[in-house]
């Protein structure tokens, strides 16, 4: 119950950012729109299907998933500087408590950023399928991977620093790593071994099965997901328990 | 039984101790002034006895429950007003009131209910509806006493409650504190001398991590030699009168 209180004070913490809120859900639309005027301007002689809306979609809906980084990562940084955390520190709240209440508010709101993003590639032309449906449900487990390493940065580092590592640095690595823009497979070495090591490529490439209806490719890449999920909210909690007993 | 009893209660940061072999009683319902200059231990003691700093050596029992034992019923019991204003900035003033009471275990209804009364005794109903960030500083720090206050604690922790406060909101603020006296035990610590010896039941003075004097203001000042209390606080702070 104290899960459930907590996440609705984050909830409303978060919408009412409105600022924060509408970039989040605005860039990857923004992001959409331009590749796929990119692709469309690409000769179809050049046989470069990255930049297809099938193709794209998927990957910009897990994209979109390091706002909702951000926004977790964010929220825990300002509570923290803050004594709200150390009023809340002294109340019964436990520490899974704690991240259970951040997660949570997360999920519709990533799924909310999904689903405009396929409303939108519908407008451009995507074909309608349940299977878009599949590929929403398939980016939960990819946004509590993105949320754990937002709870993580929030945790760790402090607000100012959050929004160079959440907005910055992991921005950058899961659009590098995630066969988004281009197939890390072109480089080759070790930047498709880390590619294939991290989540993000796993991540695109579980969406984009989801969406093209090839269902027995999905599970192989969404396990791999699901491991660094569990392993990042296990590790935030344990990392939050720690920084709550931490002296001050 | 004490409200709060401390045995031997330290605190150290590598060789340094910041409260050393902290020994005090306090009443039920009483209203306890902790005084002392800058980095006397004050702020450490009250986080070591609300369970936010683990003591390096000693005990503190609460009504009954040890803070190296039984933590999570200590939290039960204590509310803290921490030294800066300690709210939710985007939620309004109600939706903190009934925030905290419902994290502290009361239903829904309750919460609305214990969130009315709230506002009436503080005399926040003009501000009910109103963003935590947009209230002044004082009414901020009212509302953060308020909800210290609303989840019915046994030991209530005020650290500086007026720190940076006007003159007026001071004044507001101690004729809420006062209204507190004898119901529930309250810690208070502040630099404000004034302060302390306007409200506080009795005071303890702390220097350099040590308890150096406990007593009535007329004791200290007894115990001192002076008449005034700013003298009596400063010569038992430099050691002279003891």
């Amino acid at each position: 119950m104290r899960t459930y209180i907590f996440a609705s004070r984050n909830t409303k913490e978060i919408l009412r950012d409105v600022i924060t809120l509408f970039f989040g859900l605005a860039f990857p639309i923004v992001l959409l729109l331009l590749l796929y005027a990119i692709g469309s301007s690409v000769p179809k002689e050049a046989n470069m299907n990255m930049f297809d809306i099938e193709v794209l979609t998927p990957g910009i809906t897990v994209f979109g998933l390091c706002f909702i980084a951000l926004f977790s990562a964010q929220l825990i940084a300002k509570d923290k500087t803050t004594s709200f955390m150390m009023r809340l520190f002294t109340s019964p709240i436990k520490s899974h408590e704690f991240i259970l209440g951040y997660t949570l508010p997360l999920i519709p709101m990533s799924l909310v950023q999904t689903f405009i993003c396929y409303i939108v590639a519908l407008l451009l032309g995507l074909k309608f399928t349940p299977n878009i449906f599949l590929a929403a449900v398939v980016n939960i487990p990819i946004t509590l991977v993105f949320v754990a390493l937002g709870l993580l940065c929030g945790t760790v580092l402090s607000e100012k620093a959050v929004g160079g590592v959440c907005g910055a640095l992991l921005t950058n690595f899961s659009a590098w790593f995630s066969n988004i823009w281009f197939d890390t497979a072109l480089v080759g070495g070790w930047f498709e071994e880390v590619a294939n090591a991290l989540p993000f490529a796993h991540a695109v490439n579980a969406a984009r099965y989801a969406l093209n209806g090839e269902f027995e490719s999905i599970m192989p890449d969404l396990l791999w997901v699901i491991g660094y999920a569990v392993v990042l909210l296990a590790t935030s909690i344990a990392i939050f328990t720690v920084k709550m007993k931490k002296d001050k | 039984m004490f409200a709060i009893e401390t045995c031997n209660l330290s605190k150290k940061y590598k060789d340094k101790y910041v409260v050393k072999n902290l020994n005090l009683s306090v009443n039920q319902g009483e209203l306890y002034g902790l005084l002392g200059v800058n980095g006397a231990g004050k702020s450490t003691t009250i986080k070591m006895l609300s369970c936010l700093v683990t003591p390096t050596e000693g005990d503190a029992i609460l009504n009954g429950h040890s803070i190296m034992k039984n933590t999570q019923e200590v939290k039960k019991i204590i509310s803290v007003s921490p030294q800066e204003t300690a709210v939710a900035e985007k939620l309004n003033v109600r939706e903190n009131l009934e925030f905290i009471a419902r994290i502290y275990g009361f239903n829904r209804k309750t919460a609305k209910q214990k969130a009315e009364k709230t506002i009436e005794l503080f005399d926040l109903r003009e501000f009910a509806k109103q963003r935590a960030k947009t209230l002044s500083g004082g009414l901020k720090r009212r509302l953060s006493i308020a909800m210290a206050l609303i989840t019915e604690p046994e030991i209530l922790f005020l650290d500086e409650p007026t720190l940076g406060l006007d003159v007026l909101a001071r004044h507001e603020l101690w004729q809420v504190i006062s209204k507190l006296k004898d119901k529930i035990t309250i810690i208070l610590t502040t630099h404000y001398l004034e302060e302390a010896e306007s409200l506080c039941d009795r005071i303890g003075i702390m220097a350099r991590g040590e308890l150096k004097a406990e007593g009535t203001v007329q004791e200290l000042k007894t115990l001192a030699k002076t008449d005034n209390f700013e003298n009596a606080f400063v010569k038992i702070c430099d050691g002279g009168a003891l």
